[in-house]
């Protein structure tokens, strides 16, 4: 893979989020910002890229779209080739007033009720995954709670509730990786590995079309935007906003929450001896640990608090930084288990909420319970590896099994 | 007490309903909206407060 950038040196002038130090650092990145008189980075790297870290900043912004497009949320090298305000993957991608027509389509299927009905189906895919690590000897057996447990939970879901093949798993990890992860690429190699994922779309869209059912892709195949059917291009983007934002997000928060249990024996105990407290772990895990930093493209050129953005400039919306803020929350920096007023972004704020947020929650508090139950005690035991780009989690977590219930 | 819910403000977070289900429902797509008339019963406050207190966007509010 060909970074054409490299490593960062001045996180104030020459900021880059994909660079493997970013993720490994943020927490402690984003309190020197947040405390700094600038809080607010700048690349001229993908084009133009700005940062800013504090709550009040992310917050203006991600409800200000007069200033600033989600036609592009994922910043690489390259720019959306379909225009606002549709944009490639709709609803993510688009604008007032498309905006809300694409969203009121996929706002059903995922609302509260709906998808509460997948519980039980999720609690058996976990209870699955933690029968096939095997035989675990208390105190020696390591596993690695990212890639044999975490990854696999919403992948597997997604697969199932958009009705493609759960055996392409492996293919689906790779395309997301592809899109979230080779943002630093040059715009050919972008534009090859996008086609391969429009490729195997295009094929699962056609036979849906001859065999119909019960899923996602003939839900968008028959739906109608005022009388008429989806165009192609909005069935497949929306497809690709389920498959990509579907995955690597849960996964990370999943595994974080994880990591987070793994380091900190008091916390794992709590929720062990009470589990009626993940009402709130739940959402403490999303504010400490929110995985996703949205983005957005400067529409006309826009000065920023003194900032001078340019057109088509990128704009990172660091939520899981806005989350931390001590100007926002009490004892931000610290992970309270039962916090009891917690207003964080973790799903976005504003129009753009996130659409699966009540299937995200549903997977990583059914996770974190069954692994918790199977393994009451365990402890993270070796090198953890991060994700790179705007989706943070562990991407190699080894965890050593301390006692199995 | 009672609690209201801006229709406006709520994106459909769905934390008062995950909070208090007695006294929030949500629609198909996700929006909140109150049970009845929104009066809160003595031993649900703490609930309408928590609930108040885990809206991301201030769509709650509480007259006493």
């Amino acid at each position: 893979m060909t970074d054409i950038y490299g490593p960062v040196t001045d996180w104030q002038n020459d900021f880059d989020h994909a660079v493997p130090e970013y993720n490994e650092r943020a927490h402690e990145i984003w309190a020197e910002f947040q405390s700094s008189g600038c809080p607010v980075a700048h690349s001229d790297r993908y084009g133009g890229l700005w940062a800013p870290f504090t709550h009040e900043m992310v917050h203006e912004i991600a409800y200000d779209t007069d200033h600033f497009t989600s036609q592009g949320v994922v910043v690489n090298t390259g720019r959306p080739l379909i225009d606002a305000p549709v944009g490639p993957a709709p609803p993510i991608t688009s604008d007032p007033p498309f905006h809300n027509i694409a969203r009121r389509l996929l706002l059903p299927p995922f609302s509260p009720k709906v998808i509460a009905a997948w519980e039980p189906e999720v609690r058996r895919l976990c209870r699955e995954l933690l029968d096939r690590m095997g035989e675990i000897t208390p105190g020696e057996s390591v596993v690695d709670a990212a890639m044999q447990y975490a990854q696999s939970i919403p992948v597997n879901v997604i697969a199932r509730m958009l009705g493609f093949p759960t055996e392409d798993e492996e293919l689906f990890r790779g395309f997301v990786h592809d899109v979230l992860e080779r943002i630093n690429e040059p715009v050919e190699a972008r534009m090859e590995f996008m086609q391969r994922l429009d490729d195997y779309l295009t094929v699962q869209i056609e036979e849906h079309r001859e065999n119909p059912r019960d899923d996602l892709t003939s839900y968008l195949l028959g739906v109608e935007i005022e009388g008429q059917k989806l165009s192609i291009e909005h069935v497949r983007g929306s497809i690709v906003l389920l498959l990509v934002a579907g995955i690597d997000t849960t996964w990370s928060a999943i595994g974080s929450s994880i990591w987070h249990l793994g380091t900190h024996p008091d916390d794992l105990r709590r929720l062990v001896e009470e589990p009626d407290v993940m009402l709130f772990a739940l959402e403490e895990f999303l504010r400490a640990y929110a995985p996703v930093t949205m983005a957005r493209l400067v529409k006309d050129d826009h000065d920023f608090h003194g900032c001078p953005m340019k057109a088509n400039d990128w704009v990172l919306l660091p939520f899981p930084a806005a989350n931390r803020d001590p100007a926002q929350f009490d004892r931000a920096t610290e992970f309270v288990i039962d916090r009891q007023e917690n207003r964080h972004g973790a799903f976005g704020l504003g129009i753009h909420r996130c659409l699966g947020s009540n299937l995200a929650r549903l997977e990583l508090k059914v996770a974190v319970e069954e692994f918790v139950a199977r393994f009451p005690s365990f402890a993270v035991d070796g090198d953890v590896t991060w994700s790179v780009g705007q989706i943070r989690g562990p991407r190699r977590l080894p965890v050593r099994i301390d006692s199995v219930a | 007490m009672r609690v209201t819910v801006d229709s406006e403000k709520c994106q459909g977070h769905n934390r008062c309903f995950a909070l208090a289900p007695e006294l929030f429902d949500v629609d198909d797509y996700g929006t909140a909206v109150v049970i009845g008339d929104g009066s809160v019963p003595a031993d649900l406050e703490e609930k309408a407060r928590l609930a108040v207190a885990n809206c991301p966007e201030f769509a709650i509010e509480i007259e006493e």
